[in-house]
């Protein structure tokens, strides 16, 4: 269950969250979704959902129960995007759209500014192999290593209690303010905001360090326990 | 008694999988085990090849599926071995005449009369890679020591962890200790160190392998090769016996390492 809770992948947009589920039954998808927004409450309140089902069918009463389900927790599904045209319709029926608009930058930055980015983060309890994605409009915990070929991409902040050497982008949005710090920093890709760190050596010792944009430039620092060194 | 069912998956292709399952089951059909051994790589077919028994291949296994023979009618029994059969893939047909629920199937039904029941996947993770993996209660991942097969391997455990198969475990396969103390390949250390999983065997290169796969007389009957010791040893461990990984080079911590991966002290 923990696994596909991470799987799910939430998008800002202008519109509201966008909400792909991982692969699955319905049953399931639907359940982890709601898990998830149970975890989260601070953070869906009030949301506009919609919800990418790629390829799968999705019955009208299955449709229904899940919208009043998340209207129970005041999150209010307007659309689901389907690549099955029996769903599209089954979606029409209920009223519900079935078009997003393709996020823009700048409203990006709009829900960057909120407080989604400075309060919540999001847990991820596992080491994130090759192939895997996170995408999220917060900052984001990993307990595990961020492995070549995983990518990260945060609005916030990404502190990683592991290895990085997959990629990250942190302030994803925009932020400069963003901070990426790992245990071991040797990433393939590191950026934070507009800017991609020049040289990705990482620190060769291995010992940890933090990312951080000074002067309008990446700059890699090794961390100094408090009280021994900088502030 | 009821098998284990024990798929061999790799993601890249040409790191050993077909060569390993095969020489597994036939050091473990030594032993008086029985094994069953299942080509999961349908439409490209190459274990038989490598037992030696493609000339006796009269059902396979979308035979069996699709209703035109039974079970039994299509394990090939070894030319030495008696405790060992096999289950060819059908060459001209493709994956998706496999189901993940045949697959389970066909294992529950093989499970009372056997020990183990390996399965060769195919490489890739799509529709075959499902099929392999679906009955399996432990599924091994083979990597050779090159960096785009262990991203591989990394992936194929990404997928194990999330479709809940737990306590993946990983065979290193065609380490060369020369190249490896000239830190011209990875070493089966930053293998593990990259990966994070026990490791249940480590198999040296060896020319006498390509050889014995065309004779279809895999090394493991060979009691001079050094490959055939390594998957030997994976027998046993696959048995449960404790077998120390063998002194393939000296590269310091590496085996205190091992044996932390592999839970013993």
């Amino acid at each position: 269950m923990d696994d596909l809770i991470a799987a799910i992948r939430i998008k800002g947009m202008r519109d509201g969250l966008l909400v792909s589920l991982p692969e699955g039954g319905w049953d399931e998808q639907s359940a982890v979704l709601l898990a998830q927004i149970d975890a989260q409450q601070a953070f869906f309140e009030g949301a506009r959902l919609a919800l990418d089902v790629g390829s799968q069918v999705i019955k009208v009463n299955e449709m229904v129960e899940l919208r009043d389900r998340l209207s129970e927790r005041h999150v209010s599904l307007w659309a689901v995007i389907s690549e099955s045209p029996a769903t599209e319709q089954t979606t029409q029926l209920l009223g519900l759209a079935t078009r997003v608009s393709k996020p823009r930058p700048e409203e990006q930055q709009s829900i960057d500014a909120g407080p989604i980015s400075q309060e919540t983060a999001l847990y991820v309890n596992r080491t994130l192999r090759s192939g895997t994605r996170v995408e999220f409009p917060g900052s984001v915990v990993v307990l595990g290593d961020v492995n070549p070929g995983a990518e990260l991409v945060v609005q916030g902040s990404a502190i990683i209690w592991g290895r990085l050497r997959g990629a990250v982008h942190a302030g994803s949005a925009g932020d400069a303010e963003a901070v990426v710090c790992a245990l071991e920093i040797a990433p393939m890709r590191l950026q934070i905001a507009g800017e991609i760190l020049q040289s990705p050596a990482g620190n060769p010792e291995g010992r940890p360090g933090m990312a951080l944009i000074r002067d309008g430039s990446i700059v890699l620092e090794e961390w100094q326990p408090a009280g021994t060194g900088q502030a | 008694m009821t098998a284990q069912v024990i798929t061999l998956s790799s993601g890249k292709g040409g790191v050993g999988k077909t060569t390993a399952v095969a020489n597994i089951a036939v050091a473990l059909a030594t032993e008086g085990v029985k094994v069953v051994c299942i080509d999961g790589d349908i439409g490209l077919r190459n274990l038989d090849v490598v037992l030696g028994l493609e000339n006796r291949i009269v059902y396979d296994i979308v035979d069996v599926i699709e209703g035109r023979c039974k079970l039994r009618q299509a394990m090939i029994r070894d030319k030495h071995l008696p405790e060992l059969h096999l289950i060819p893939a059908a060459q001209t047909r493709d994956k998706t005449a496999v189901s993940p629920s045949d697959m389970v199937r066909i294992c529950n039904e093989l499970r009372p009369d056997h020990d183990f029941i390996l399965i060769d996947s195919p490489a890739g993770i799509e529709r075959g890679f499902r099929n392999a993996i679906a009955p399996a209660d432990r599924v091994f991942v083979v990597t050779n020591p090159e960096v785009s097969a262990v991203r591989d391997a990394d992936r194929v455990i990404g997928i194990l962890e999330a479709e809940e198969k737990r306590g993946p475990a990983l065979i290193i396969n065609r380490v060369n200790p020369i190249l490896v103390k000239q830190n011209d390949m990875l070493s089966a250390e930053d293998v593990l160190d990259l990966l994070g999983i026990p490791v249940i065997g480590i198999v040296p290169e060896d020319q006498t392998v390509i050889v014995s796969s065309n004779h279809g007389t895999p090394v493991a009957l060979d009691p001079r090769s050094r490959a055939g010791q390594a998957f030997r040893n994976i027998a046993k461990r696959l048995r449960g016996q404790e077998v120390p990984f063998m002194g393939m080079e000296k590269q310091g911590g590496l085996w205190d390492r091992l044996q932390k991966m592999t839970g013993r002290r």
